[in-house]
């Protein structure tokens, strides 16, 4: 701003003012530099970059859909269960109206179908687990492991647990398919997390999300629709759920009704890391972004030592737990030396250290 | 011969990373002497509370207590020597009952391993015979009314052979009742001969139950003495530094007959309160007074939509309104700063920028509901000049300041949205008396340019000195109306006569 600066040390310059995003941006530069070194010759790759571009934006959408839940002081854990019965609906639509010789042009409005449906199904699922929430005062963990259960279920009803394989060629460009050397996917989830970037930060709704997640009763003492912000919360979070349930058809042209049951916890954990707070009213979506790459490169860094497949699940739960005991750890110590500094806070002398090195 | 000196501070210092908190402070104590500690927030009390606690060592100074010098001064010497501090949180277990709360020291204290309940329950009924009150021995503390679980709190406290109890801001969350209760309890602990130091910014409580007084102001002291050589006049002076102007609200109808604001015709929500009729005309400040359980908060409640109304009817302007909902009230012009600040008003962690938009979401977003940032800021930049809210800048958390320049947050809110009728319950409890001064003040001057003002408060002078009007809540129904000449004393009266007739 226009106030003349305190001179700061170098890193506080580079850095922004914001410590959660300095210590997740430190975390990912050292994982980055670990896994470089780590594999030498095959993480610096461009193979490698578009490899985890294909890979990490089904993750990234999830993830920001567990972010606007999160930042309201709830949780969604249905995401997946969203993705996959949306996706197989979306499937089934496709395989069952489209054979292998339709001409071009009934292809694309059978795809618009059913993607529309998909799309509908994710926002109506959303609803659900908003009304529930917000007209019961049921716990959002509770609710959405339930629902989570009946839209796997209903998935399961409609395809008897069998995948559903088969797509057109069209559909599968959505998860496949390049623009300009990128992967499409990749442009999805961008597109995504802009969008939900802006709203976070500019507008009413999104505003309101923080201020219900920092204080609920005050946000209904303030007038803020406190009901209608969290069932549009939630169906947001399932819109972003269905946009990733049709990449992962399209990626890897079948449906099936327990796909991807992993990404939970990755999701949960990819906003810990991402600093987006457990209790609510805080969460940025540049930390989203940079969680979910840096999940996919320990991911790929993994893969590439041929880390035993069977301990992945293990390494993630391990992550997970790590990340939550640093992230108390720092807000212990900052609360500490808020605290020590008593009612009149001293302005933070120049040579204070940078958070973590 | 009085008694012996208890405690003793002699020209205590403490800095916090460059803050000079307290800048030479003497503070004595005769064992049995009920010592108030006056000042308005930040002022160094807290502070001086944990010097003596052992919690802050001094950087300089000595400190005394029992006769010997403490050397270091370390929370345990302190407590050895019969300190103990009443935190305003109480620091009880609410899941454990009140006789585990009381006993559990004890219990850990004597390394026992097994618990025998007979034992914990004479330790705990022992306790309570100190000062004289019973309680329900097997209930979770946190079931307990605010009172009794400060029973509790002080019960424990007088197990560890207390002979001087610190009481920090006691009174904040007390009804009057639950006061006298309180000083009755402070009296027979004197009558044993332990010591009290009260921490009050509360005029009228430092003054019933103090025999000497020690005022802060910027970490230093300001005045000492005998109570009986000071009066709320001078207390409140020395604590904020300048003269306090104190007259009386008087209100005059303007000229011609202006319609009223605010019609209330048998409004009802049955048990809380029914059949309360009412109307305030422009200018006017109404205050609305009445013991806990009155109804006050509900009827407050009820015309900001949050608890809608099932009887009755409300005008405003002169036309009918229905109010069932906040967003309702808040559409037709009626505004309400709640009970408590904490848990009802603020956003602690956010910004005091985002804290006084709130309430003008709606009127600052434009297409698509993006918000109008610009006009945000100049927003709140006029509100924090205009209430002088003593901040470095927007974008401090609102948990940063002190309970007064909170209190002038969460008023701008309510003001951005130039309401017709402003509904404040309590909002000077637990404010400093520089930031109450100015609050009052706002508030006649709001008055003054026609707004429509409810004033719900259980502070008497507050009312007393800022009302021109007074209603009486009992049970729900309006018991009584007063006009400007009401005196604490008629009030007071009539509150003995609801507690008579309450029984419990």
């Amino acid at each position: 701003m226009s106030e003349p600066a305190p001179r700061k040390p170098l890193l506080r310059r580079i850095l922004t003012a914001d410590d959660n995003l300095n210590r997740l941006i430190l975390v990912s530069v050292a994982i980055f530099a670990a896994m470089v070194a780590l594999n030498p010759d095959s993480f610096l790759t461009l193979r490698n970059f578009v490899s985890m571009s294909y890979s990490f934006p089904e993750l990234g959408l999830l993830a920001l859909g567990l972010a606007l839940c999160m930042i309201t002081g709830g949780i969604d854990l249905s995401v997946v269960g969203i993705a996959n019965l949306t996706s197989v609906l979306a499937a089934l639509l496709m395989v069952s109206l489209l054979g292998p010789d339709s001409p071009p042009a009934a292809v694309v409005p059978v795809l618009a179908l059913a993607i529309a449906v998909a799309l509908v199904t994710g926002v109506l699922a959303g609803w659900c687990n908003g009304m529930i929430v917000s007209r019961f005062r049921i716990h959002p963990v509770l609710v959405t492991l339930g629902t989570w259960q009946v839209f796997s279920g209903i998935a399961i009803i409609l395809t008897k647990g069998y995948a559903v394989p088969g797509f057109p060629d069209a559909f599968l460009a959505l998860g496949n398919g390049r623009f300009l050397g990128l992967p499409v996917p990749l442009y999805l989830f961008l597109a995504a997390a802009a969008v939900v970037a802006l709203v976070l930060n500019r507008t009413r709704f999104g505003l309101s999300l923080f201020l219900i997640g920092t204080n609920e009763t005050a946000a209904r003492f303030a007038g803020i629709p406190v009901r209608s912000v969290l069932v549009r919360t939630y169906m947001s979070s399932g819109f972003l759920a269905a946009l990733a349930g049709i990449i992962m058809i399209a990626r890897t042209n079948q449906a099936k009704a327990d796909y991807g049951e992993s990404y939970i916890l990755q999701a949960v954990l990819v906003n810990l890391l991402a600093g987006v707070r457990w209790s609510g009213g805080y969460g940025r979506v540049t930390g989203v972004l940079l969680a979910v790459v840096t999940l996919q490169m320990l991911s790929s860094g993994f893969n590439m030592m041929r880390f035993n497949n069977f301990a992945r699940d293990f390494t993630w739960g391990v992550f997970l737990i790590l990340i939550m005991v640093a992230n108390h750890l720092f807000t212990e110590r900052k609360r500490r030396r808020e605290s020590a500094a008593a009612t009149p806070r001293p302005a933070p002398t120049p040579n204070q250290e940078t958070p973590s090195s | 011969m009085p008694p012996p000196q208890f405690l003793e501070l002699d020209d205590i210092h403490k800095r916090f990373a460059g803050v000079h908190a307290l800048r030479g402070v003497d503070l004595s104590i005769r064992e049995g002497e009920v010592h108030c500690l006056a000042g308005e927030n930040g002022s160094g009390k807290s502070t001086l509370i944990k010097v003596i606690a052992g919690v802050h060592p001094p950087e300089e100074g000595r400190v005394r207590i029992g006769g010997s010098d403490l050397d270091p001064v370390t929370p345990l010497e302190s407590i050895r020597r019969g300190v103990q501090v009443i935190y305003q949180d109480f620091s009880l277990f609410p899941n454990l009952s009140v006789a585990e709360n009381l006993a559990l020291n004890n219990e850990v204290e004597q390394g026992r391993r097994i618990v025998r309940w007979s034992r914990i329950r004479a330790t705990a009924r022992e306790a309570l015979a100190r000062i004289r009150r019973e309680l329900p021995l097997h209930r979770p503390v946190g079931e307990l009314p605010v009172a009794d679980r400060q029973l509790v709190a002080i019960a424990r406290a007088l197990l560890h052979d207390a002979r001087l109890v610190i009481m920090d801001e006691p009174t904040t969350a007390l009804t009057q009742r639950e006061v006298e209760n309180l000083f009755t309890v402070i009296e027979n602990l004197r009558a044993e001969g332990i010591a009290i130091l009260f921490v009050s910014h509360k005029l009228r409580e430092v003054l019933r139950i103090s025999e000497r007084l020690t005022i802060l102001r910027n970490g230093s002291k300001v005045a000492e003495g005998p109570t009986t050589d000071f009066d709320e006049r001078s207390i409140t002076e020395a604590m904020t530094g300048r003269s306090v102007r104190d007259e009386k609200f008087h209100y005059t109808a303007g000229p011609g007959a202006r319609p009223p604001v605010l019609e209330v015709e048998g409004l009802g929500r049955p048990p809380a309160y029914r059949g309360v009729s009412f109307r305030v005309d422009p200018g006017e400040i109404v205050g609305i007074t009445g013991l806990l359980g009155s109804g006050r908060t509900e009827l407050a409640l009820g015309l900001f939509g949050l608890l809608p109304a099932r009887e009755g009817s409300v005008r405003l302007d002169g036309q009918p309104l229905r109010i069932r909902s906040v967003e309702e009230a808040l559409a037709a012009g009626i505004a309400y700063v709640p009970e408590d600040r904490l848990t009802e008003g603020l956003f602690l962690e956010q910004s005091i920028h985002r804290n006084i938009i709130a309430s003008i979401l709606p009127e600052l977003a434009g297409r698509f509901g993006f918000l109008d940032f610009a006009r945000a800021r100049r927003e709140v930049e006029e509100w924090i000049r205009d209430f002088g809210i003593a901040t470095p800048n927007a974008e401090v958390p609102a948990q940063s300041l002190s309970g007064g320049n909170q209190q002038r947050v969460l008023l701008a809110r309510w003001l951005a949205r130039t309401p017709r009728v402003l509904v404040l319950n309590g909002p000077t409890v637990g404010v400093d008396v520089g930031s109450k001064e100015a609050i009052h003040q706002r508030l006649r001057a709001l008055a003054a340019e026609g707004m429509a003002v409810l004033l719900l408060s259980d502070d008497l002078p507050e009312v007393v000195s800022n009302c021109n009007r007074v209603l009486l809540l009992r049970e729900g129904r309006l018991a009584a109306e007063f006009d400007e000449s009401v005196t604490e004393e008629t009030l007071n009266a009539h509150f003995a006569e609801t507690a008579g007739t309450a029984g419990v």
